[in-house]
């Protein structure tokens, strides 16, 4: 967050008061503060940054390429790598899969040898050469073994491994509600704004516009708008689309709630002396009334994310959104469409746990940043 | 009063006409239609198709028309229950309508009860125990069931159904009911399915309601009216239902303006994940083959079914609350 009037403000209250030994606080501080008391959130905030380093990292910590198919190894239950054996702690290892053909029906099976032990090799040299942070190129993974697949989410129908699938779908399933919200957010500072500062006409259509918005139901909405997507786009090319349709009724709540407060704001007496000085519009918007909605602005960017993370999963799910090649969360979901396929692969369900804690973990934030956002009450 | 209801009403009738720009507008943004995929189609598979055979079918509906004018024989139809073909099964599309907006209507109403009932108690508990360990706990669960996005929770609920129960949940009734009269052993199977894609529906809204029931109860019992009473005597249990709650369940009412889009929004996706009859499935398969009048259709009348839900919601506020004025 960068410096804003606001701050400015206080620092200047701060030299003031510099001889009172109770030196102020700033509003962030006090917010942080208050934040740090809300347990669930600071929970939430840790489990973000997990996810999104993994989602960063994520060519290093997992195995194999996201599209890598291991033909031979088609629904493999998860892996665990174990530390324990019959003697005790020891080097981390897992079982290995054998094949072995079925004398009856011709067909090789793959199953666990639980006699066998592996050991994990740990910064192993793997065949996947992947592009590190986008800086260079190198096969180091976290993990691997020359001697056995390790899938420690299990595989899918066509054999690839579903943890590398997941933490590589991060990458889209993660961004794709940050990107969607800095659009939200244009819209929204630039419509609420003007409807709270200048009322009257513009303000009553404004509100009118945003009332039909909220009244349309937003999957209808986005599965006909996801629907007219061209089917030779490219991934980013439909990553992008889906933003915009996403904040298409993203920015309204952004919308209502900047209003609100610019309205209460705007007959304070610093905006009036900024009037009063000659500031035009504009400038009283950006610099006096939008500062000041900052923390408001903070809670609503928050709790819109989880939202806008839903609705691409749900749109890739149905197939109406991200499709193969890309891996997203919504796209490894696609395999769970099917009932009968989860009740008998469980696993296939594993990117939904991820969905479910990644907005949980937004949610609780968003809590807290709520009750956090008004330090003075 | 009444006059109030009937500038509420008149209110509408510009919203629908809007609607209806909105729905054809997202209709006829994927490029091609589904005539020129069927013509394809057969040409694919052999038939001769002459150019004036495929003329003809666009000239009948218009397809080649500038888009205001396709627009306008779309909905000069509609005073009359006309809303075009559904080319895919071939009949019009009020039929498929007529066929399956009773259902949307009843699991969404049976939502919208379920929502209440259990968060209208809820809240009060919350606000009378602010801070215990069973307010912690609803919160928690509140959250919860936002942040389970609905399809997934309907896979978990069919998951576990035929996983540890063995029974199968999709669908609103057994395959042996289908196309039955009705009779009570079809209702009762019905009500062993439909309570699915309500609870499935239902636990994303509820956080939201909660919260506001709470607040609201929050606010009442802080009211001095609530000291006078409690001063005079009054039972507590007396003081929570009859005085604080009855006040502070009335904001509720206009709750329905943002739950009811959420409903009909989450009932689509649980209606193509459990293979409802409902409008959902649908609205998603028409979508997919780009059979435009049935798609534009149910968006509409998707959104109309708010419209209503929301009039309804308002003349019950002004019904039950005094303080509202009607001018």
């Amino acid at each position: 967050m960068k410096n804003n009037s606001s701050d400015s403000k206080i620092t200047k209250d701060e030299d003031i008061v510099m001889s009172n030994p109770f030196k102020a606080k700033s509003h962030w501080q006090l917010m942080w503060e208050e934040f740090k008391n809300h347990k669930l959130a600071m929970g939430g905030i840790i489990v973000l940054i997990l996810l999104y380093v993994s989602a960063l990292f994520a060519g290093f910590l997992t195995p194999y390429n996201p599209n890598e198919r291991f033909s031979e190894f088609p629904n493999i239950a998860p892996m665990q790598i174990k530390i324990f054996d019959d003697n005790g702690l020891t080097a981390p290892y897992v079982h290995p899969i054998v094949g072995q053909r079925n004398m009856e029906t011709l067909a090789m099976e793959y199953t666990v040898d639980q006699s066998q032990q592996i050991p994990v090799n740990f910064l192993y040299k793997s065949d996947d050469a992947y592009n590190f942070l986008g800086l260079f190129k190198t096969n180091l993974k976290l993990f691997g073994s020359d001697e056995t697949q390790i899938f420690l989410f299990g595989t899918d129908g066509l054999g690839r491994d579903i943890f590398t699938r997941t933490i590589h779908g991060a990458r889209l399933s993660l961004t794709v509600g940050l990107v969607g919200i800095a659009v939200s957010l244009i819209l929204g500072l630039f419509f609420g704004g003007i409807s709270g500062y200048l009322g009257g006409m513009v303000d009553n259509f404004i509100q009118r516009v945003i009332e039909f918005t909220l009244a349309i139901p937003k999957i209808p909405l986005w599965m006909g708008l996801g629907a007219a997507l061209p089917q030779d786009w490219s991934v980013i090319q439909v990553y992008f689309a889906i933003t915009v349709i996403l904040s298409l009724t993203g920015w309204v709540s952004m919308a209502r709630v900047l209003r609100g407060q610019i309205l209460s704001l705007k007959e304070e007496d610093f905006v009036k002396a900024a009037r009063a000085a000659g500031a035009k519009s504009g400038r009283i918007i950006s610099k006096h009334l939008i500062p000041n909605c900052m923390s408001y602005i903070l809670v609503n960017l928050t709790l819109a994310i989880p939202g806008m993370i839903i609705g691409e999963t749900a749109l890739s799910f149905l197939g109406l959104g991200l499709k193969a090649p890309a891996v997203s969360w919504g796209v490894l979901l696609q395999e769970a469409q099917n009932v009968r396929a989860v009740a008998q692969y469980p696993w296939y369900f594993i990117p939904g746990v991820f969905v479910i804690v990644a907005v949980l973990a937004f949610n609780f934030v968003g809590d807290g940043l709520r009750d956090a956002a008004d330090p003075y009450h | 009063m009444l006059n109030f209801i009937l500038r509420r009403t008149l209110i509408i009738i510009p919203m629908i006409i809007l609607i209806s720009m909105i729905s054809f507008l997202i209709i006829t943004l994927p490029p091609g239609s589904y005539i020129d995929s069927y013509l394809a189609n057969l040409q694919q598979m052999g038939g001769e198709i002459e150019q004036s055979r495929a003329d003809t079918i666009k000239e009948r509906y218009g397809l080649n028309d500038p888009i205001y004018l396709q627009y306008w024989k779309w909905v000069k139809g509609f005073p009359r229950g006309d809303f075009g073909m559904a080319f895919s099964e071939e009949r019009p599309v009020i039929n498929i309508i007529q066929e399956r907006i009773g259902y949307t209507i009843l699991i969404s109403t049976l939502t919208l009860l379920f929502t209440w009932i259990l968060s209208i108690p809820i809240g009060i508990y919350s606000a009378v125990k602010q801070y215990s360990f069973g307010d912690y706990v609803f919160t928690f669960f509140g959250f919860l069931g936002v942040s389970i996005p609905n399809f997934l929770l309907a896979i978990i609920i069919m998951f576990v159904g035929l996983r540890f129960f063995g029974i199968n949940l999709s669908g609103l009734m057994p395959v042996q009911y289908m196309g039955e009269p009705w009779g009570l052993s079809k209702i009762l199977a019905v009500l062993q399915r439909i309570w699915v894609p309500v609870v499935v529906v239902g636990t994303a809204g509820m956080a939201g309601l909660i919260r506001i029931m709470r607040a609201e109860m929050l606010d009442q019992l802080r009211q001095p009216y609530i000291q006078m009473a409690r001063s005079k005597g009054v039972d507590e249990i007396k003081v929570i239902i009859k005085y604080a709650a009855r006040i502070a369940v009335n904001p509720l009412i206009s709750t329905i303006g943002w739950l009811l889009p959420q409903i009909i929004s989450g009932g689509t996706i649980a209606g193509i994940v459990l293979g409802l009859p409902t409008l959902g499935p649908k609205l998603y398969n028409a979508l997919k083959i780009q059979d435009m009048y049935l798609a534009g259709t149910i968006i509409f009348f998707n959104i109309v079914l708010i419209l209503i839900g929301t009039l309804l919601s308002d003349i019950l506020l002004a019904l039950v609350d005094p303080r509202i004025r009607y001018d």
